[in-house]
């Protein structure tokens, strides 16, 4: 593990309440637009994860977004496949498909459901919102480029609710046996889910030691730091033949601070022209 | 069966790179000579059937033909979801070779027996059942199953099953396999129930009933046109399966006599494991016994529903 890396080591206390830049506030503002097509979405999951993707999309992956399946691409899969408004914001961003398609998110023309689907949406990797899948996927992925002697790398981004699955561990288990150093895991770690904290339902902790006892290197960062995230990013895999697992602590509606940590908007329907006014001008920072 | 199907996964993969073998915690030294040739496409790995499918997905995404291997109930029924969104939805070339299909396992009981699994995989969208009869018939099985599209289970039997069928029939998918003609009754009948089908035809013979009788290899897609075609023109039809009579080939073949409206005197029966967990334990023979999936409960079958079939049109 790299020393020089601006990261905390506990998993309380570590996200920043400073300001959101432009960018940030931007595509933010995207979701929201996109939420008048159907008045309905899990906002909160989709605010958390904003920094995380947008770091990976500007910075870490390497990809052609009008060749989507491109052989030597990096492999990206929202396992949280409840947050895919933040990942249709980005992929519209980076032209992946026209932004038009925002806003038919969830109608009977679009290509845009509540959840991502594979083959429908161009730079989706797999279909994601049954939770508990996206990391034997990514698995499968970083095991075809070893066997393929591709440099591709897989990252694959899972929710901190998603985490209680059984499934997850299982997964865990096997990337640390096969010491998948192509395979990074970025958990979106709001500490919130549908009914409480994660703390009350169905606590994690101690989560980076638990990763790393199943064979992972563990850092933890804070998810909405564009500059720490890019940091801990840019030099995974962070040990030699071990896959990497990095905890971002993020604040679930992070941006728009009536939803911030506010479990009404996990997910919210019949969203009303004053909500989404309301959102627009929290964002504006 | 079991055997024969794995050192064909191995003969195959010699010839084609894109195949790659998982194995759930199986036998001591199983495929041994893969993992000695091919370690980069074999994965012995734990058990954990949900990461081993979505495992099984990703690699088949990335254009791989995935071999998955273990017992019957725990590749079906652990995990199902992974089933239905990894490889259904995604549709992709993942082929799960599941041993013990029906009451193979009778000895180890009612966590062993994979008694439903038919039912619950033919739920799925894009999937396709395969239940060869013999060792014969997975030989020619097995070199289709590489370019075949789409998830396909394959339900082995217990292996030392007698040879039944030929290579007359050039073996495809998706096809149907008359093994007798007769125009008194059909008797339908997948994997390794063909032999009770067929020692039920003899008996019937030798009392004068003429019966076809048709193996239905492939589950799902159901042949159904050519199913029809010979179920139109025969009054009597019975289906024999080592399944569950809910969901398994019979109640496909009850779907399909169902919508078609035939003539009131059509009559029908399905011979397979009433809705019990077995009570007992011995072998797969006993419990095929007990419940009624035997030669002589095909012929009963077929000389009662005659019985009501003539009485009908008296």
């Amino acid at each position: 593990m790299s020393n020089s890396l601006t990261i905390t080591k506990s998993s309380e206390g570590s996200v920043t309440h400073g300001a959101l830049d432009k960018r940030s506030r931007e595509l933010r503002k995207t979701i929201v637009k996109t939420l008048k097509a159907s008045r309905r979405g899990h906002l909160g999951a989709s605010f958390s994860l904003i920094e995380i993707l947008r770091v990976l999309y500007d910075d870490i992956l390497r990809y052609d977004s009008q060749n989507p399946q491109w052989l030597e691409r990096d492999r990206c899969i929202l396992s949280k496949g409840h947050g895919c408004l933040a990942l249709y914001a980005i992929l519209a961003d980076k032209g992946f498909f026209p932004e038009s398609e925002l806003d038919k998110f969830c109608q009977v023309d679009g290509i845009l459901g509540g959840h991502p689907e594979y083959g429908k949406v161009p730079g989706v990797e797999a279909s994601t919102g049954s939770l508990g899948h996206g990391l034997s996927i990514g698995i499968g992925f970083a095991l075809n480029a070893r066997i393929d002697k591709a440099d591709y790398r897989t990252f694959v981004i899972l929710g901190d609710g998603e985490s209680q699955e059984g499934s997850i561990w299982e997964a865990a288990m096997c990337a640390g046996k096969h010491r998948l150093s192509n395979l990074t895991v970025l958990m979106d770690y709001n500490k919130h889910q549908s009914y409480g904290s994660t703390t009350e339902v169905q606590d994690l902790e101690p989560l980076a030691d638990k990763w790393r006892a199943f064979g992972f290197a563990a850092v933890e960062v804070d998810g909405h730091d564009v500059t720490a995230l890019r940091d801990v990013l840019s030099q995974v895999p962070l040990e030699t033949h071990k896959p990497t697992a990095i905890i971002c602590h993020t604040i679930k509606g992070k941006g728009v601070d009536f939803a911030e940590n506010n479990l009404n908007w996990h997910h919210k329907s019949r969203i009303s022209d004053n909500e989404i006014q309301a959102m627009l001008t929290a964002l504006e920072g | 069966m079991r055997k024969l199907c794995l050192d064909m996964v191995y003969e195959l993969a010699k010839e084609d790179p894109r195949i790659c073998f998982i194995g759930s915690d199986l036998g001591f030294g199983t495929l041994n000579q893969f993992r000695e040739e091919m370690p980069e496409r074999f994965f012995m790995e734990g058990v954990n059937e949900a990461n081993i499918i979505g495992m099984a997905a990703g690699l088949a995404l990335e254009g791989k033909v995935v071999y998955v291997n273990t017992i019957a109930t725990f590749i079906t029924r652990r995990c199902f979801e992974q089933l239905v969104l990894d490889l259904g939805l995604h549709n992709v070339p993942v082929r799960l070779i599941g041993n013990g299909g029906g009451l193979v396992y009778a000895p180890l009981g009612s966590t062993h027996l994979a008694i439903d699994d038919i039912a619950i995989l033919r739920t799925i969208p894009n999937m396709s059942i395969v239940a060869p009869a013999d060792e014969a018939e997975m030989k020619r099985l097995m070199p289709l199953t590489v370019d075949y599209p789409g998830p396909l289970y394959i339900r082995l039997g217990k292996g030392n099953e007698p040879i039944l069928t030929t290579d007359e029939v050039p073996f495809a998918i998706g096809q149907v396999i008359p093994m007798r003609q007769g125009s008194d009754a059909l008797i339908i009948t997948t994997g390794v129930t063909l032999q009770a089908a067929l020692e039920g035809a003899d008996e019937l013979a030798q009392q004068g009933i003429a019966a076809t009788v048709l193996h239905v290899p492939t589950v799902k897609p159901l042949p159904k046109e050519i199913l029809l075609d010979y179920i139109s023109t025969i009054p009597v039809v019975v289906t024999i399966e080592e399944h569950t009579l809910m969901g398994g080939l019979g109640s496909a073949i009850a779907e399909l006599i169902a919508e078609a409206n035939f003539s009131e005197g059509k009559r029908f029966k399905r011979i397979g494991l009433p809705d019990v967990f077995p009570d007992k334990y011995g072998s797969q023979a006993d419990l095929m016994k007990r419940y009624g999936m035997t030669s002589q409960q095909v012929v009963a079958a077929v000389t009662g529903l005659r019985k009501k079939q003539l009485a009908f049109f008296k």
